[in-house]
């Protein structure tokens, strides 16, 4: 079921014109007759969690904007989008820029939004060009500006590019950026709700989740909540990468299983050149890695789905997370070692460097793994490395400490005997990649879809 | 600051000004953001500096940024120095950014970073002696389901190969050339 990308290959839906004949901005015509407090209450019922990767209820949130008198408000899009295995906001704003304005319009009328920012990574910067055609066609056509459709509600969407910095998707650090500042992630609280960028009440939401408002205001929150399974309403963008025959951007209504998602031809479409699946990371490179033979089911034994619970089921110990969809598949011949070391690497690149923590932390996790990797580790590197993971963890002002933490615990957990191997065999590990069976999926795919 | 001139892309020293149009568009920049709070504009001027003047921002660049925007020029450093898209050393002509990270290299930018090296023969982080090409490893940049991949200037280029380097170097080159 697609409620996103449904018109994504209808012939100039980039552009006004041939996006409002297929039904846009009706959401916002709809919702312009709504108060302000009924549309927060249909995202509520919406089910609706925050697609940037924390999977956050979105209408929880935006209830605890503060609304100080004469104090204004703002909505911040956040289309940083930095996590390694993420492009799924790319695509949608990509191709569906009129679906992101139409939701940021409604949003910002619900959440009393004049002045509504879309802060996108620096690199995008083709897609800012894109955005800013669709919002200045938005404009002509009277979906922006002064006293839009005779509401007496006034709104302005402006661009402001990044410039190449991760840290800028947490959302106290992308708040710094905004105000032109180095992305140094604040300490909460005061949380944003309360006091954001120029401290003011903000709300920081992905590009995803605020692309889902349309939908929702559509067909209803308890429509929308009819879809998906349990707490994971909704559909849901997944970017694939790796080693898969057809990677892209999918969406999916979270009720299909892992093992449909990798092998059916109407996603993933299986793992090229006839390998085999050794491991997988469904939700960007922070969320744990999983061995293939505990991808399929989960701890107790069930088949383990698309969604946000049956993932994590079984914790950091047998499962991993949803997180922002960044789908990262590695076949049989891929080196976990080697795939860990560019992860630690790309952490210890994009710490801000304001606690000892993460900014030596991730330091010294790159530098062994990369010994390691290089035929020079110890096997006791293999202790220091958990050691120094489990020092990281929890002990940070933001997130990323955990995010650098938990692949690197997750590849030793799953995958210890391939780091002694190259410990133990430095110059083969050198001539080639670790690809061990037992890891692999055991049975040939069959029966599948 | 280690300053190579010779790289510089234009010809002599240069005036360090914006064109009046480029003036105005700062200004419509500066009014995105609430009165007093033109610091916010920092980056998206940056970025204008940096593309209007030589491709990196040296310390009288930075300085002029800063005056526009009446802030401190040691406010405009911090910000410079912080943000990975900034080159605060001159770069060549062209900037071959290529991802490196976990998904790219599973599908071989290891191969692609290597096979530059050799071909224009420098390492990591270098330019080629005719000041045309710098080749800079790059973290993940959103493309990974097209990998392997680079970004030049304001495009990506996706699903690279040798053919594919082979063709965009005797491009570039030429484009230079004219
Ligand atoms: C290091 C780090 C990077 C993040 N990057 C992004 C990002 O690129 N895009 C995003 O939407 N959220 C990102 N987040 C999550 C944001 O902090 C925030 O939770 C999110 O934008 C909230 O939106 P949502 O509730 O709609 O998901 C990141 C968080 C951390 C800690
Ligand atoms: S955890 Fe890392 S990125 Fe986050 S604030 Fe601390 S040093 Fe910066
Ligand atoms: S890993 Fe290279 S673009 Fe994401």
């Amino acid at each position: 079921m697609k409620l996103l990308l449904q018109n994504a290959h209808i012939e100039g839906i980039r552009f006004y014109d041939a996006y409002r004949k297929n039904g846009g901005y009706q959401s916002v015509e709809k919702a312009f007759k709504m108060s302000t407090d009924a549309i927060v209450e249909e995202v509520k019922k919406s089910g609706l969690r925050g697609r940037g990767g924390a999977g956050f209820p979105t209408g929880m949130k935006w209830s605890f904007l503060a609304k100080p008198e004469g104090v204004p408000r703002h909505l911040v899009c956040n289309a940083d989008e930095s996590e390694p295995g993420t492009f799924k906001d790319r695509y949608l704003m990509e191709f569906l820029p009129h679906l992101l304005i139409e939701g940021l319009i409604v949003s910002s009328y619900a959440l009393g939004s004049n002045a509504t920012y879309i802060y996108i990574r620096g690199e995008y910067a083709w897609i800012t060009d894109i955005l800013e055609h669709a919002i200045a066609e938005a404009k002509q056509n009277g979906w922006l500006g002064k006293n839009i459709l005779g509401s007496g509600f006034d709104c302005e969407i402006y661009v402001h590019r990044g410039a190449g910095a991760y840290i800028c998707g947490e959302e106290t650090a992308l708040i710094e950026s905004l105000e032109g500042k180095r992305g140094n992630p604040r300490l909460k609280p005061p949380f944003p709700a309360i006091q954001g960028v120029w401290m003011r009440p903000t709300v920081v939401n992905n590009v995803e989740t605020l692309a889902a408002i349309v939908p929702i205001i559509n067909m209803g929150g308890e429509e929308y909540a009819k879809i998906g399974v349990g707490r994971s309403t909704g559909t849901k963008l997944l970017s694939v990468c790796g080693n898969v025959n057809k990677p892209g951007v999918y969406e999916i209504d979270m009720t299909i299983s892992v093992e449909e998602f990798i092998y059916s031809d109407k996603y993933c479409g299986g793992i090229p050149n006839g390998k085999r699946l050794k491991a997988c990371i469904p939700g960007g490179s922070s969320v744990p890695i999983v061995p293939a033979n505990l991808l399929f089911k989960t701890a107790k034994g069930e088949t383990r789905m698309m969604n946000y619970e049956s993932l994590s089921d079984g914790g950091f110990a047998t499962g991993t997370m949803m997180g922002s969809g960044g789908f990262i598949v590695l076949d049989e011949d891929q080196c976990v070692v080697r795939h860990t070391m560019t992860l630690a690497r790309f952490y210890n690149h994009e710490s801000c460097g304001q606690c000892s923590p993460c900014r030596e932390g991730t330091g010294w996790m790159y530098k062994i793994l990369k010994n390691i990797e290089n035929g020079q580790g110890k096997l006791s590197d293999i202790d220091l490395l958990w050691d120094i993971q489990r020092r990281i963890e929890g002990n940070t002002i933001c997130p990323l400490g955990d995010a650098a933490a938990w692949p690197v615990a997750a590849a030793i957990r799953h995958f210890r005997d391939e780091f002694e191997w190259h410990v133990l065999n430095p110059e083969e590990s050198q001539r080639r990649n670790y690809g061990i069976a037992h890891y692999a999926d055991p049975l040939p795919m069959v029966g599948v879809v | 600051m280690t300053v190579l001139r010779h790289l510089r892309n234009t010809k002599g020293p240069m005036s360090i000004k914006f064109s009046q149009e480029q003036l105005n568009k700062v200004q419509e920049v500066i009014a995105r953001y609430p009165e007093g709070k033109q610091k916010s504009a920092l980056i998206p001027l940056l970025h204008m500096a940096q593309d209007t003047f030589g491709g990196w921002l040296d310390a009288p660049v930075m300085d002029y940024v800063a005056e526009l925007l009446h802030i401190l020029p040691i406010e405009v450093y911090e910000v410079a120095t912080f943000y990975s898209m900034f080159n605060t050393k001159p770069v060549g002509k062209y900037l071959l950014e290529v991802c490196r990270t976990g998904p790219c290299m599973l599908n071989g930018s290891d191969e692609i970073i290597e096979y530059i090296k050799s071909k224009l023969g420098i390492n990591e982080g270098e330019t080629t002696p005719d000041g045309l090409f710098t080749l800079k490893p790059a973290e993940c940049l959103g493309a990974c389901g097209y990998a392997p991949m680079m970004q030049l200037g304001n495009n990506f280029r996706e699903h690279l190969t040798k053919e594919k380097v082979d063709a965009l170097i005797s491009e570039l080159t030429a484009k230079a050339g004219n």
